[in-house]
C-alpha cells in the first residue's frame, strides 16, 4: 500500500495508508502506551492511555484505532497529553486495589509500570467510592480478583475472540461495571476450558494461575517424601524471559541445573513422555487406520482442547485419541515402572510437573488419571511458578552451569521437544508412522515442514506406502472450531488432527512467562520461542521418537510394546460429555 | 461466589414455544440479540437464566454475552415482579423530602436491592421517577395504593398489611 506522509513530534514520518497512528509511531520508534489495546483481537479505543494530540482535531485521539491521513500532525508527548494520561491513571487507581506488595504482578504489572514512567505520584488523587468484589477461586487452575481489574476487556477478547469460548464479559454498566461470568457464578461452574490466555494478555494483577509453590516446598522438605520434577518441552523456551534472556531463549541446561539445587530427587523431562505418546498414538493411529477405526483421529495432549471438545463438540469424543497427554504419562510411568524399578512406595513420590500450561492444573485432578491408585500427577506448576521458586531458592539462575537431566526419564528426542510448538506432535508422530508405515528402513523423512508455523489451521496430505493421509493442525480454539466444523459437514476427510487450546500451541500457553502488550502487539511470541524448540530438535542427534533408549527400555522391560493391555492400563484413560450451559 | 438468588421459575410451555417461535423467526437477523430479548421480556415478564439459556442455545451464542446485555440495559430485568409491586419515587422533590432513606429501609427489610424481587415471589422493589403526587413527598405506590409524606419508620406497619 502507498506511504502516507506526516509529522510526528515535529519529524517526519511515512507510513502505510490504513495505519493507526499506534502503528506509524511504531514504525518510526515512537512508543505510545496502550492498556486496553491488544492487535486485532481487542481494538476498542477504551482505556484512553494512548491519547494524542492530533493538529487540528478537536480533543485528544486514541491512536490505537485513530487512523493516519496524508499531511497529519501528531504531537504523542505534549503536556496535555502526558496530564491526560497521568490524569487517566490517577482515575484507574481511584477504584482499584493498591496493595502491590504482595501482588503477584508487582514488577511486571502494566498499570504499575505507566504509573512509574507518567510520574504518578499521588495514587490517592481522587479516592472515592471503591467497587465491591469478591475473589473467584472456583476453578481449578486460577483466581479473578476483581479488585485489580481496570475493565480493558482484553481477557474477554482473548476468550470470546481469540478462544471462541466467551464464558466470561463485561456485566451490568457504568461504574458497576464488572467482568464476569453470566449470573455471576463462579468460573469452575461455566464452560471455562481453563486455558490461561486470559490470563497470558490481563496487564495487571487480577487474573493470576491458583499458585502451588509453597505446596511443593513443603513436599520438598518433607524427608518421607520422594519428589520427581518433570518440564514441558515449551518451558525451555520460555522461562529464560523471567530472567532477562531475550524472547526465545533456551534454558534447558539452567533449568535442569536450578531444580537439582531446589532439591528435587530427580530431574526429569516430559520430553520422555512426549516420546511415549508418540508410541501409543503412533500407534492407534496405525491400527485405527487399518482396522476401519474412528477417523480423523484427534491428538490428546492439550487439556484445554480436550476440555473444549466435552463441552462443544461431545458427540466427537470417540475421535480423540485415549492416549493420556505426556504431563500425564510420565507421571503415571514415574509411579509404577520407575516406582518398581527404584523399590519407592507408590504413595510416597510426589510428581511435580512444569507446564507452560493453566490447564493442567486441571488435568491432574481428572478422573481415570491415576495408574498406580494414587493421582499420577500431583502438582502442576506453570513456568511463571518455576520462575518464583527458583527466585524464592537465590539461586543465581543466569550463572549457573548448563546441566542434563537425569536418567531414564529424563531423556528425550528431537521429536518429542517440538511438541511445544503447534505442528510439532503431528510432525513427530508422522516420523514415527511413516517409518513404520514404510516397512521401517533408514532414511526415514525427519522434516515434514508442511505442518511448521504459527498460522492458525495448517493442511497436507502425505503419500504414506500407498495410503494417503490428509492432516490438519488447529492452534487456538477458535481455528479448531473451524476444523472440526468442516469435519462434520463433510467439507473435509482428514485422517489425523493435531489440536492445541492455544495459539501457537504450548510455546504461547497460558502458564508461559507474561509478555507485556507492548512487545506482544509488535512481535509474534509464538515464532520466537518456537525457534528455539526447532533449534533443540535440529541439534539432537535422536530425532525419532522410536529411537529414545529409554523408552525402548520401559517398553522391554515392563509395557511389552505400544498398545499392549498393559500400556493401556497405564498410559490410556477416558473422556466425558459436558455441556455448555447447565 | 455469590451467585444471583434464585427465584423459582414458573415458565409454562406456552411461553416456552412462543419464545422459541421469536427465537426462530429472528435469529438470523442482523442484531436480532435486542428485539429477541425484549420480545422473550414481553412473554415472561422478566429474563431468568431458564430463558436466557433457551436464547443462548437456541441462537449459539455464549449466554455470558446475552447477560451482558441485560445487565447493561436497566428496562430488562433479572427478577420477576413480585404480587406486591414497591416503586419508591427518587424524584428530585421526593428525593429532597427523604425518600433515599425510605429506599433503604426496605432495602433492609426485604432483603433485596432495586430491580429484585423476594424469593416468596411477594414484594418486588424499584426506584422510580416521579408519579405525579411531588405534593405528597416523600412518596411510594405498592400496586395501585399511594402513600405520602412518608417516614422510615412508617413501613413496617405498612408492609404488614400486605400477606
Amino acid at each position: 500500500m502507498a506511504d502516507i506522509n506526516l509529522k510526528i513530534n515535529g519529524m517526519e514520518c511515512k507510513a502505510p495508508a490504513g495505519s493507526t497512528i499506534l502503528q506509524a509511531a511504531k514504525l518510526n520508534n515512537i512508543d505510545i502506551p496502550t492498556l486496553c489495546y491488544m492487535k486485532e483481537i481487542n481494538e476498542i479505543g477504551a482505556c484512553r492511555i494512548c491519547v494524542v494530540e492530533v493538529k487540528g482535531a478537536r480533543s485528544l485521539v486514541a491512536a490505537c484505532v485513530y487512523p493516519i491521513n496524508e499531511g497529519m500532525e501528531v504531537l504523542t508527548n505534549s503536556p496535555r497529553v502526558l496530564n491526560a494520561r497521568k490524569k487517566t491513571l490517577q482515575l484507574i487507581l481511584s477504584d482499584h486495589n493498591k496493595s502491590c506488595l504482595s501482588c503477584v504482578r508487582s514488577g511486571q504489572c502494566e498499570l504499575q509500570t505507566l504509573c512509574k514512567q507518567y510520574g504518578v505520584d499521588n495514587e490517592h488523587m481522587y479516592d472515592g467510592i471503591v467497587n465491591e468484589s469478591e475473589i473467584d477461586g472456583t476453578a481449578a487452575h486460577m483466581i479473578r480478583d476483581n479488585s485489580k481489574c481496570i475493565l480493558c476487556r482484553r481477557c474477554v477478547a482473548a476468550c470470546a475472540k481469540t478462544q471462541g469460548i466467551g464464558v466470561i464479559g463485561a456485566n451490568e454498566r457504568g461504574f458497576k461495571t464488572n467482568i464476569g461470568s453470566a449470573f455471576e457464578v463462579g468460573l469452575a461452574e461455566t464452560s471455562c476450558v481453563c486455558c490461561g490466555q486470559c490470563i497470558a494478555v490481563c496487564p495487571t494483577g487480577a487474573l493470576y494461575e491458583k499458585d502451588f509453590v509453597d505446596q511443593v516446598v513443603a513436599d520438598l522438605n518433607d524427608p518421607e517424601k520422594y519428589v520427581v520434577v518433570q518440564t514441558a518441552p515449551a518451558v525451555r523456551a520460555g522461562l529464560g524471559e523471567e530472567f532477562g534472556y531475550p524472547i526465545g531463549t533456551n534454558v534447558e541446561g539452567k533449568m535442569a541445573a536450578a531444580l537439582r539445587r531446589i532439591g528435587f530427587n530427580k530431574v526429569f523431562d516430559t520430553n520422555f513422555s512426549a516420546d511415549l505418546t508418540i508410541m501409543e498414538e503412533g500407534t492407534e493411529f496405525i491400527e485405527r487406520v487399518q482396522n476401519g477405526g474412528k477417523l480423523p483421529l484427534i491428538t490428546s495432549c492439550s487439556p484445554g482442547w480436550i476440555k473444549f471438545c466435552e463441552h462443544y463438540y461431545p458427540d466427537m469424543i470417540d475421535n480423540l485419541s485415549s492416549c493420556k497427554s505426556p504431563q500425564q504419562m510420565f507421571g503415571a510411568v514415574t509411579k509404577t515402572y520407575f516406582a518398581e524399578k527404584m523399590g519407592i512406595d507408590p504413595k510416597k513420590i510426589v510428581c511435580v510437573s512444569v507446564m507452560p500450561c493453566t490447564a493442567k492444573k486441571f488435568e491432574v485432578g481428572r478422573a481415570d488419571q491415576s495408574a498406580a491408585g494414587v493421582p499420577d500427577v500431583d502438582y502442576s506448576l506453570t513456568t511463571r511458578e518455576l520462575a518464583r521458586l527458583i527466585k524464592r531458592y537465590g539461586i543465581d539462575f543466569n550463572n549457573l552451569p548448563d546441566e542434563g537431566f537425569d536418567d531414564p526419564l529424563g531423556e528425550g528426542s528431537g521429536a518429542a521437544v517440538i511438541f511445544g510448538a503447534t505442528g510439532g506432535v503431528m510432525e513427530a508422530a508422522l516420523r514415527t508412522v511413516v517409518f513404520k508405515l514404510t516397512g521401517e528402513k533408514d532414511g526415514s523423512p525427519i522434516e515434514f515442514k508442511e505442518v511448521r508455523g504459527v498460522e492458525g489451521i495448517k493442511e497436507a496430505t502425505y503419500d504414506v506406502a500407498g495410503i494417503k493421509v490428509n492432516i490438519a493442525v488447529a492452534s487456538g480454539l477458535a481455528n479448531a472450531r473451524k476444523v472440526l466444523d468442516m469435519v462434520k459437514s463433510g467439507e473435509k476427510n482428514y485422517h489425523f488432527i493435531e489440536i492445541m487450546a492455544c495459539p501457537g500451541g504450548c510455546v504461547n500457553g497460558g502458564g508461559q512467562p507474561r509478555v507485556p502488550a507492548n512487545i506482544r502487539n509488535f512481535n509474534d511470541i509464538r515464532e520466537m520461542r518456537a525457534k528455539a524448540l526447532y533449534s533443540i530438535d535440529e541439534a539432537n542427534t535422536i530425532r525419532f521418537s522410536h529411537e529414545n533408549e529409554s523408552v525402548k527400555k520401559l517398553y522391554a522391560e515392563y509395557l511389552e510394546k505400544p498398545g499392549s493391555h498393559k500400556a493401556h492400563e497405564i498410559l490410556h484413560t477416558s473422556y466425558v460429555k459436558r455441556t455448555i450451559n447447565k | 461466589m455469590g451467585s444471583k438468588k434464585k427465584i423459582p421459575f414458573n415458565g409454562t410451555a406456552d411461553q416456552e414455544a412462543a419464545l422459541r417461535r421469536v427465537v426462530a423467526e429472528l435469529k438470523n437477523e442482523k442484531g436480532a440479540l435486542m428485539p429477541i430479548l425484549q420480545k422473550a421480556q414481553d412473554i415472561y415478564g422478566y429474563l431468568p437464566y431458564e430463558v436466557q439459556k433457551i436464547i443462548s442455545d437456541e441462537m449459539n451464542i455464549p449466554i455470558e454475552k446475552i447477560y451482558g446485555v441485560v445487565t447493561f440495559y436497566s428496562q430488562f430485568s433479572l427478577y420477576p415482579k413480585g404480587k406486591y409491586k414497591i416503586s419508591v419515587c427518587l424524584g428530585t422533590a421526593c428525593y429532597v423530602k427523604g425518600s433515599g432513606s425510605v429506599f433503604d429501609k426496605l432495602v433492609e427489610k426485604l432483603g433485596i436491592e432495586g430491580g429484585e424481587c423476594t424469593a416468596d415471589g411477594k414484594f418486588s422493589l424499584e426506584a422510580c421517577r416521579c408519579v405525579g403526587a411531588c405534593g405528597l413527598a416523600p412518596v411510594m405506590t405498592i400496586n395501585d395504593d399511594v402513600y405520602g409524606r412518608l417516614t422510615p419508620d412508617q413501613i413496617d406497619g405498612i408492609l404488614s398489611k400486605y400477606n
